[in-house]
């Protein structure tokens, strides 16, 4: 079944088959392959300040842990990456390879990258909060130019010629004077070479990148780059265009068989009575029971869909409130109640005042690849229960403890893995599948691959948090900001600081301790509801005071970064150029987060049904050194788009304990009418470390297309959607 | 259940399927096929589409028994001889995909619109593609794939007429 095996793993199929567990003693582990280089580096992780389920935690992990990444040169040069990110169409598959090819100088196809496998790739947190480029990035360029460094010494020895007078290249080590080669492999062959690096976090905050020590080699200057900072395809891109790439719901285990799961009418609800006997009754069909754990498994998907509508279930399902309530049960739920002497002083010496209130609504993730996990159980080597599931998460090792939670196993009977998957926007952080999945296939005895329905995905997931911002600033005449208070309820802190120069000022964060729903990560998080919060109250005070929007931000912006994107958008979009009309609307905004800047001007289009359409957005965005240009814009480009869907209708309905629009047809998401011309403008600092930019792209458009919804009509739309309302329904 | 004939990609294939079976999950479960993608089951986002007689078509809302006698068509059947489709091509070339989960459905829905308007303007591209979703939001770069491609198919057809005009 080669087919079932993962396209990654297929080039260290040796490897595999001799490893047992991500724990060997670095020893053994270059003995199972055979010797080589192997470079480690030791405790650099600390946790993020997302998770997935809020406050679930990391699992008891102690940090750091041991190893967090692992470089492996074998007797051929072939290089072998192992780190426990994962690619989920950030594309880090490509770019972290082109970091280590850029160090380690070789060509970018000598670079084998195993990701997300929880038997071969050392411990990692997960994939989010854009923490990939500026720490795993880092980290694997520091262990590259470590190897370079020791396959030149090892070069040097064997020629008995001094280290530095040779140069590392192409995949070997020359010695110009002599111009005498060695490769790679050839350096590695039947020898041992073994490094840690040492690492640790700086202390307190949660900056999760390495110290660097003065003794590490030199890494390469930005400015240098040959193979990191150019548009290097896709890794594996033909896979994507010839259906090739094995996604995780694509995994097939021989006799397999297909799981569905029973699901409640709402939520909170409990199982009444359920009568499975004509599900029983049917051919090759077998139901699972565990109190309130009712799945079916058939060796034919569409047999199991069936049988799961051949089950007839009760529920009793409490009383919940609807999403009309939702803001007034949060603004009760959550304690709030705070003032500042300065604050108010600086508001009374205002001449222009603001006080508003901004929300936005519960959104769904809906990758396009809904939550999917195929479970095995076989034994280990000592003869005990061995459990191994694919599936698709962003966060392997955090399935893997919900797996051995779940079954009492100890660590070495569980291998979970991740092949690269149909994304995730900060939506796959939990392992309910792949234990749903576990537990049909113990009981079945054959391996059992779940595939969640749409409607699972949009109800049994986890939800963007809704939130209310309120705010309240002063500006004097002349556009200084006198005063700013800021409190976000429930949605989150990120960004919550203002960049804006004012001294008087209160920004909190007010946690609501049962949510109505269950609320996880997300892309960009709360850095959007704040955004929107802000930019919008910036606009208001603006248009208050007479003064253009982009002027009356500069006046009170220090930060040079944020200047530049603002002033390069604006330059682009030819901000100013024209006025807007009762149809035609022009809009700004920005900010920053995680290490990446944003801004964005947007025109919107009104007609006489007062439907709105965006027109044309262009968004500038810096993040430091820019690692792959094509796949940068590609991900900034991405994130606008998704960011309409928040920004203009997408909200999760629900009454009762039931999602009201559980269905592309009901919940819209961005499609490509909705899509403007878009244009992105990246502006590379080489002389800035590079961060991550899967999320912080998404934060400035929808505050952009408000105000350019104010600019043309003179509403101020302040909870977001905010078309999915009657007056500006798309 | 009933014994079915299937043509898919070319080749007949013998298949055992209920009569009201899906045929995205016959031609991933049964055949092999996983290209075809699975993104919601009810005709609404594409990810499933393949081309039935060269008419784009909603796998998953498609019993396998209807499609006897068509010729079906999926992602895996384009490549030919190594040679990627135009579309294909097209796509790759313009990175047209993020974690490339649509991309085999956007890819069949493209080839049917191209077959039918060699040159389609953008609002026959849109209305085309309406009904695929990309929710890693790349629809940019797919529009400039679909265009790329309606250039490069006529740039071969054209090629294709070069002798018969030298010769005229
Ligand atoms: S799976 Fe067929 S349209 Fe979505
Ligand atoms: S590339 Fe991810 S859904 Fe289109």
């Amino acid at each position: 079944m080669s087919m079932d095996e993962l396209m990654d793993e297929a080039a260290l199929h040796e490897i595999r088959d001799r490893i047992r567990a991500f724990e060997l003693d670095r020893r053994d582990f270059l003995r199972l392959c055979g010797g080589g280089l192997l470079v480690c580096l030791s405790g650099a992780q600390a946790p993020g300040q997302e998770s997935g389920r809020g406050g679930q935690g990391w699992g008891g992990h102690e940090l750091p842990r041991e190893v967090s990444a692992w470089i492996h040169i074998d007797a051929d040069g072939k290089v072998t990456v192992f780190t426990g990110k994962v690619e989920i169409g950030q594309n880090i598959r490509t770019s972290l390879a082109q970091s280590v090819a850029e160090e380690l100088r070789v060509g970018f196809d000598a670079i084998t990258m195993t990701m997300g496998d929880t038997e071969l790739t050392p411990w990692d947190m997960g994939t989010f909060g854009s923490r990939s480029t500026p720490t795993m990035g880092p980290q694997l360029r520091n262990m590259a130019a470590t190897a370079r460094e020791m396959l030149v010494e090892a070069a040097a020895q064997r020629w008995s010629v001094d280290a530095a007078t040779l140069v590392a290249e192409d995949g070997m080590v020359r010695n110009p004077k002599t111009g005498a080669t060695l490769g790679y492999g050839a350096i590695t062959r039947g020898e041992q070479l073994t490094r840690t690096l040492m690492g640790d976090p700086p202390p307190q905050h949660a900056n999760f990148g390495r110290v660097r020590d003065p003794a590490d080699p030199p890494l390469t200057p930005a400015i240098a780059w040959k193979i990191a900072g150019t548009a290097v395809p896709k890794a594996q891109g033909r896979d994507f265009v010839t259906g090739k790439h094995k996604y995780p719901s694509d995994i097939a285990r021989p006799g397999m068989l297909f799981g569905k799961m029973l699901r409640a009418t709402g939520f909170n609800a409990t199982l009444v009575a359920a009568d499975t006997a004509g599900a029983e009754k049917m051919p090759g069909v077998q139901v699972v029971r565990d109190g309130d754990f009712i799945g079916v498994v058939a060796d034919d998907v569409w047999a199991a869909e069936k049988a799961l509508a051949a089950i007839h279930a009760q529920w009793n399902v409490p009383e919940q409130i609807s999403n009309r309530e939702l803001f007034a049960a949060m603004r009760k739920g959550a304690a709030g109640g705070e003032a500042s002497a300065d604050v108010e002083q600086g508001l009374s010496g205002a001449d222009v005042k603001l006080a508003q209130e901004y929300t936005v609504a519960y959104i769904a993730h809906a990758p396009l690849e809904p939550r999917t996990a195929v479970a095995e159980w076989g034994q280990t080597d000592a003869g005990q229960a061995k459990l191994t599931v694919w599936t698709g998460t962003q966060r392997p090792f955090g399935v893997k403890d919900d797996l051995v939670r779940a079954f009492r196993l100890s660590e070495d009977q569980v291998r979970v893995m991740m092949p690269d998957m149909g994304s995730g926007y900060g939506g796959k952080h939990t392992g309910e599948c792949a234990v749903e999945a576990a537990r049909l296939a113990k009981a079945a005895g054959k391996p059992v691959k779940l595939i969640w329905t749409r409607e699972e995905e949009f109800t049994w997931a986890y939800f963007r948090p809704a939130g209310v911002m309120e705010i309240r600033g002063g500006a004097k005449r002349d556009g200084t900001l006198t005063a700013w208070e800021h409190h976000n309820y429930n949605s989150g802190p990120s960004a919550l600081e203002t960049p804006y120069n004012v001294t008087a000022k209160l920004e909190k964060f007010h946690e609501w301790p049962s949510p109505l729903l269950v609320q996880g990560s997300y892309r960009g998080l709360a850095a959007t509801a704040n955004h929107f919060a802000r930019e919008s109250a910036m606009d208001e005070l603006a248009h208050e005071l007479g003064m253009d929007p982009l002027e009356f931000r500069m006046k009170n912006l220090n930060n040079d970064r944020l200047r530049a994107v603002f002033t390069a958008a604006a330059e682009k979009f030819g901000w100013g150029r024209e006025k807007s009309t009762a149809d035609r609307g022009f809009g700004i905004a920005g900010g920053t987060e995680k290490g990446g800047y944003a801004a964005a001007c947007a025109e919107v289009e009104i007609d006489a049904a007062k439907k709105v359409r965006i027109r044309r957005v262009v968004q500038a965005w810096e993040s430091g050194a820019i690692v792959n240009p094509d796949g940068l814009r590609n991900q900034i480009m991405g994130a606008m788009v998704q960011a309409i869907g928040g920004a203009l209708f997408e909200q999760i309905e629900f009454a009762n304990g039931r999602v009201l629009n559980a269905h592309f047809a009901e919940y819209r998401v961005p499609r490509f009418r909705d899509t403007p011309e878009i244009e992105v403008v990246l502006i590379d600092r080489k002389d800035l470390p590079s961060a991550g930019a899967g999320e912080t792209g998404i934060v400035a458009l929808a505050p952009a297309v408000g105000n350019a919804i104010f600019a043309a009509t003179g509403t101020r739309l302040r909870a977001m959607p905010m078309a999915a309302g009657e007056i500006f329904s798309s | 259940m009933a014994d079915l004939t299937l043509n898919v990609n070319g080749t007949e294939l013998r298949v055992r399927a209920a009569d009201d079976a899906p045929l995205l999950w016959v031609l991933r479960n049964k055949l092999g096929l996983t290209g075809t993608k699975y993104g919601c089951g009810e005709g609404q986002c594409g990810a499933c589409t393949v081309l039935v007689n060269g008419q784009a078509t909603r796998s998953c809302l498609t019993p396998a028994p209807a499609t006897v006698g068509a010729k079906i068509t999926t992602i895996e059947g384009l490549e030919k001889a190594g040679v990627l489709s135009a579309v294909q091509k097209a796509f790759l070339e313009a990175d047209a995909m993020q974690c490339g989960y649509c991309t085999s459905g956007m890819i069949l829905a493209a080839t049917a619109l191209l077959r039918e308007h060699a040159h389609p303007s953008d609002e026959q591209i849109v209305e085309a593609m309406e009904g695929n979703i990309c929710r890693c939001g790349t629809y940019p770069r797919i529009v400039a794939a679909i265009r790329r491609a309606a250039e490069m198919q006529m740039a071969s057809e054209g090629r294709k007429e070069e002798p018969e005009y030298v010769h005229g």
